[in-house]
């Protein structure tokens, strides 16, 4: 008998459709619009670490092949709809990532992203700490920023620490081989294999990330005078549920991001894939002023029933899809 | 055969270091913004250390030859414990590394499950329970089933097993070898 059931339970299946009948109930009342911008398109993400899944589009069964991109995250397709003066939306469906499968991943997720006019960072911040405290059974979750949390969890100094320093500290958690020279590599390695099982107490939005990480977040300056990016990433039972930005909206420093990827991918041998030049386009005409997160919505789901694999939340893993 | 870090998974075998290692505990780490790892906690299957290691998604490594057979156990010869392949007869002589604790439950004729590597024997893994005859032990005492108390019993294996007062020597006792404890009289 092939394997047909579901691997989550029909409790549960019910239990997400409740949390997901909420999180759209909070955006209701919350006057913010529903959208569903294509997950399809013939652009992908520039993020290097991010891998698109490639699909072939065929005017005729028999024709060439277009080849298309399933959208990693919706945030492309919001910001030309925002540049469009729709105002505050919210897009909540599936995404999709190859190469992401593990106890916290599945290569087609859902995902929950909204943006908010006139908000920054600070302000989103609470906003996500509402909708999430609605549906988890969790306190006021704490702010610390990017460096603070290094100080505090490892007594390092990130502004003062070489990359040679951040290596060795790492080494003596955990054996690993990496490009000495890779700062942020080094730091993400700290964050996620030290760092955060360290956050396993306490719901906690790190902030201020080091600029070098700042993705589409914007530049501010941090209360040492140090640049840090405008970009914050919540962390509940020490998993990594939401990572938020106050938008960046000049276009050619967009322009300028994107090219870097473009660069970095060639670098590292990955491959080049066409770039989202309508949003930098979008940008020239004009992103208001406004700041957006993007959240896991298969997580929160997992933190509310207090499950420890994706699969006991989604009808169907890719292996069993 | 080579497997990528993302093909990594429980119970996996592989080369590291030129030792065989078995994968016991395997996490996908990917941060939103960042490259993806896979944390791995490993035995190293000639040592029996274990370690934890994080590969990059394009790190590859190098399958072991390693497999499980069981066999039945057939005799020490003073340096080697030999051990038989039911069906095929083929026989492996594994040394006191490769058996290590396993020797004191080591009984002829028992089925083992055997680990070898390139086709040499390096682990042996004794069943969760076995029965042995008790050799030498103090006198029981009739009438003393009850009560607490115990007394060693040297088994016919060469293992030391505590074991209640009414037992006799040759008895024969369940015990459990993950732990060592009398279970039962078989």
């Amino acid at each position: 008998m092939r394997d047909w059931k579901p691997a989550a339970s029909v409790e549960n299946l019910q239990k997400r459709a409740a949390i997901l009948a909420l999180i759209r109930q909070y955006f209701t009342e919350q006057q913010v619009l529903e959208v569903d911008a294509a997950v399809l398109s013939q652009c992908a993400v520039s993020d290097p670490f991010i891998d698109s899944l490639e699909v072939n589009f065929r005017g005729h069964p028999t024709a060439e092949a277009e080849l298309c991109y399933l959208q990693t995250s919706p945030e492309y397709a919001m910001k030309r709809l925002l540049a469009a003066g729709i105002g505050s939306i919210y897009q909540m469906g599936k995404v999709f990532r190859s190469g992401e499968e593990g106890r916290f991943h599945n290569p087609e997720f859902t995902m929950l992203e909204w943006y908010r006019l006139e908000f920054d960072d600070v302000a989103l911040m609470k906003d996500v700490e509402q909708l999430v405290r609605s549906i988890l059974a969790i306190g006021p979750i704490r702010r610390c920023t990017y460096a603070d949390i290094f100080m505090e969890k490892l007594g390092i100094d990130i502004n003062q620490s070489s990359t040679e320093q951040l290596a060795c500290e790492m080494h003596r958690h955990v054996e690993v081989e990496l490009d000495p020279d890779d700062r942020d590599g080094w730091l993400n390695l700290l964050m996620s294999h030290v760092i955060e099982p360290m956050l396993k107490d306490e719901p906690v939005f790190i902030t201020d990330y080091p600029a070098s990480q700042s993705a589409l977040a914007r530049l501010k300056a941090a209360a040492d005078g140090v640049p840090v990016a405008a970009r914050f990433e919540l962390f509940v039972e020490g998993i990594e549920l939401a990572n938020g930005y106050h938008e960046l909206t000049d276009p050619q420093e967009q322009q300028r991001r994107l090219e870097a990827d473009q660069h970095t991918r060639q670098t590292l041998g990955l491959p080049q894939r066409p770039l989202e030049q309508r949003l930098v386009s979008a940008l020239e005409v004009g992103l208001p002023d406004c700041a957006g997160v993007a959240l896991g919505v298969d997580r929160l789901v997992m933190l509310a029933l207090q499950v420890t694999h994706i699969e006991q939340v989604i009808p169907f893993t890719f292996r069993n899809a | 055969m080579a497997y990528s870090a993302n093909q990594l998974k429980n119970g996996l075998k592989v080369m590291l270091e030129g030792d065989p290692c078995t994968m016991q505990d395997v996490e996908f780490v990917k941060p939103g913004k960042g490259q993806a790892f896979t944390r791995v906690k490993m035995r190293n299957l000639l040592t029996g250390r274990v370690w934890e290691r994080t590969f990059k998604a394009n790190e590859s490594l190098e399958g072991a030859d390693v497999m499980d057979r069981d066999m039945e156990y057939l005799y020490n010869d003073g340096e080697l414990y030999h051990f038989m392949v039911p069906v095929t007869f083929e026989q492996y002589g594994a040394d006191m590394t490769a058996v290590g604790d396993a020797a004191k439950w080591l009984k002829e004729n028992d089925t083992c499950m055997v680990t070898l590597w390139n086709d040499n024997p390096i682990a042996i893994t004794v069943g969760n329970f076995v029965e042995l005859e008790v050799m030498e032990t103090d006198p029981g005492m009739k009438g003393d089933t009850a009560q607490g108390g115990s007394k060693p019993a040297k088994m016919t294996t060469g293992a030391v097993v505590k074991v209640p007062l009414f037992i006799e020597q040759g008895d024969i006792l369940k015990i459990d070898t993950r732990s060592g404890d009398y279970v039962s009289r078989a």
